[in-house]
């Protein structure tokens, strides 16, 4: 190219025999923008990204607006029923506390709000480290030979691990070190996100290694071999991309199974302190007198439903937006 | 030892790549796919060294180990005065630019989530210091060159045509100005109109860069359309090499021979005068090839000695070389050609 180069760039911006003008100026869309375009036909996609704001500014500004104490005790307006029930019955309700109150006479709204926070803090942040783990692992798993042994193992491992046992000693053992750290709830939180994290990589990391073994296989990788690419760019450039979809599932799902497992610690106690509200906490606290009171077990439950559900939506839309296949470029 | 000429690009000695076989509970070697099994050749500078065989004998394989993109088993690659064979793969990576290859499968070797902009700068991301507008003329440029329009710098692979997908894998190849190329049946996953279109691209590469070939392929007529000189393969090993009106003219090897009785002929009247020499039973295992010549089980020249006797590959014309005990006793043109045979 050394003898070449020069003139050749010279050609391009003078193209002196060529009839044709010089048509890089067509101007090339962004790639992002492709894919935005591409997500906004996704209607589900669309909606879900809708309501997943809608439910993030719920739990962050709510509170602002809605300034009652979720921690308040108010025993006289105790079990009231949500304001819907007015429409077929003379009940309890009222409308300082539009979704009722629990048996404490707490408001459930502000609970929901303040919980919130809390479990899509949880769910988001220990989704994110189960799948950067579970990704790491299952691409050096699939792209060494050498380690996937022994990683496969590790993860068999990891998977043959009763969970809630395994979470239960981590909390016994770290909460206090890490309470002293961090104080009492960031460090719950820390202690709470890593658990989750560490104990839910597992099933990202197979499904990642067995997409991994089959697209290392594949030429353009020993194409990119063939051109001198060292490993480490292969897998950025040109593994890693192709391995999106089955990683962005994994996330959807993984963010629903944070927030559970959340409200189980929480249940057995060893989650936030107990009054500290969150979704799952309050879903299970609601369980002995969801009869009389359905209505407690179905507020944080359609939260928590809808929220996985919306996610669910986006990571589908953002796969199909993602793939230029699908996209029709 | 075959050809000292000091024109030899690529000097190929006596390669192996066996790919072991794990088998069993604890995963211990038990055998090996002989896939490439002891080849010699040379690549001169600036010809079109044809590779030709059935499938599953290796040619691809031998491809890929000339690039060493496998770590080979044994054997040597000298390539433009380096010996590669051994190399690791790290000290490699600065000769890539020398060497590149071009894919069967355009659809499989371009990755899917890459613009084709993309997929042509990667050598250039990889081997120089251009700035993105250097990147970007050069990619243009050879989009020019292998016959693409620069407006679809942006597309990605799949809304291309297998022939313009095979161009933009060609395109990639070409670079950083490689001196040698790898063309691993480059035409085969493409149409009659469409091959011919690639071939003659590729012929055109070659003359305007000065570029040297190793086609890889096992389209007869198309390896006597672009070779210069052309190495039959069978099961690991090279048979017969020859320039190609020669070996086209007066095949030695009886596998040459069958393999040419069955290019189709368009004359009528000649091709019912041909008598094909059809072949029987099936290609051997590679992992467990016959004792002596490879092609003992099939040869319809087969005698006592090639069953116990491995062949050697040696010049029996000049530039014609040939691994048949027909010829180790008849040659005329190696003095060696009646020495005894090794056992292998």
């Amino acid at each position: 190219m050394t003898d070449r180069a020069p003139q050749a760039s010279a050609d391009t911006i003078l193209p002196a025999g060529d009839p044709t003008p010089p048509v890089l100026a067509v101007k090339a869309r962004s790639q992002w923008r492709d894919v935005w375009d591409q997500f906004r036909s996704h209607r589900g996609a669309m909606a879900s990204l809708v309501f997943l704001i809608a439910m993030i500014l719920f739990v962050l500004a709510g509170p602002l607006v809605w300034r009652l104490d979720p921690t308040a005790l108010d025993i006289r307006n105790k079990d009231l029923r949500p304001i819907v029930n007015a429409l077929w019955g003379a009940e309890k309700v009222s409308w300082a506390h539009p979704m009722g109150t629990d048996n404490l006479g707490r408001d459930l709204m502000a609970q929901i709000m303040q919980g919130g926070r809390i479990s899509l803090a949880v769910g988001a942040a220990a989704m994110i480290l189960s799948i950067v783990i579970g990704t790491f692992v299952g691409v050096i798993a699939g792209y060494f030979n050498r380690l996937d042994g022994l990683l496969m193992r590790l993860t068999d491992l990891f998977l043959a691990l009763p969970l809630l046992p395994l979470l239960l000693v981590m909390m016994l053992l770290f909460r206090d070190p890490l309470r002293a750290a961090f104080g009492p709830e960031q460090g719950i939180f820390i202690l709470i996100v890593a658990g989750i994290g560490i104990t839910s990589w597992m099933h990202t990391a197979r499904i990642v290694r067995g997409d991994v073994l089959a697209l290392k296989e594949r030429e353009y990788v020993l194409a990119a071999r063939s051109i001198g690419t060292p490993s480490r760019r292969i897998i950025t450039r040109h593994l890693l991309p192709n391995v999106l979809s089955p990683i962005l599932v994994s996330a959807t799902l993984g963010l629903a199974t944070a927030i559970i497992t959340e409200s189980a610690l929480s249940f057995l106690g060893l989650g936030f302190p107990p009054d500290f509200p969150t979704w799952g906490k309050i879903l299970a606290d609601s369980v002995p007198r969801m009869t009389a009171f359905p209505e407690r077990v179905i507020w944080p439950g359609l939260a928590i439903s809808l929220t996985v559900l919306a996610v669910n939506y986006i990571g589908d839309g953002l796969r199909d937006a993602l793939d230029p296949r699908i996209r029709g470029l | 030892m075959l050809d000292q000429d000091n024109t030899a690009l690529v000097q190929v000695r006596d390669l192996k790549m066996h790919f072991p076989i794990h088998s069993g509970l604890l995963r211990r070697r038990t055998g090996a796919v002989k896939a490439v099994d002891g080849v010699t050749f040379d690549v001169m500078r600036g010809e079109t060294l044809g590779l030709v065989g059935e499938s599953g004998c290796g040619k691809s394989t031998c491809g890929r180990a000339i690039l060493r993109l496998y770590d080979i088993t044994g054997g040597e690659v000298t390539i433009d005065g380096t010996a590669i064979g051994q190399m690791g793969q790290g000290a490699l990576r600065p000769l890539r630019p020398t060497m590149q290859m071009v894919f069967q499968d355009p659809q499989a070797s371009l990755n899917p989530r890459m613009t084709v902009e993309a997929i042509i700068r990667e050598p250039l991301d990889e081997h120089t210091r251009m700035t993105g507008a250097e990147k970007a003329d050069k990619v243009a440029e050879l989009m020019d060159a292998v016959g693409l329009n620069r407006r679809f710098a942006k597309r990605y692979p799949h809304a291309f045509s297998g022939g313009q997908r095979q161009r933009i894998g060609i395109a990639r190849a070409l670079a950083l100005n490689p001196k040698f190329i790898v063309c691993d049946e480059p035409i085969a996953a493409l149409d009659v109109s469409i091959q011919a279109q690639v071939v003659n691209l590729l012929e055109d590469l070659q003359e305007k860069y000065g570029l040297t070939y190793l086609f890889i392929s096992h389209d007869l007529s198309m390896v006597r359309h672009i070779a210069t000189r052309i190495a039959v393969m069978y099961l690991g090993r090279i048979v017969e090499l020859a320039p190609r009106d020669a070996l086209f003219g007066d095949p030695l090897h009886p596998y040459t021979r069958a393999l040419l009785s069955a290019v189709p002929e368009p004359d009528p009247t000649r091709a019912r005068a041909r008598d094909r020499i059809v072949l029987q039973g099936d290609v051997p295992s590679p992992a467990n090839p016959p004792k002596g010549c490879n092609f003992c089980t099939r040869c319809p020249a087969v005698m006592d000695v090639c069953k116990q006797v491995e062949p050697t590959y040696q010049q029996v014309q000049p530039g014609r070389f040939v691994a048949c005990h027909l010829y180790e006793t008849t040659g005329t043109a190696d003095p060696t050609a009646g020495h005894p045979p090794h056992i292998s």
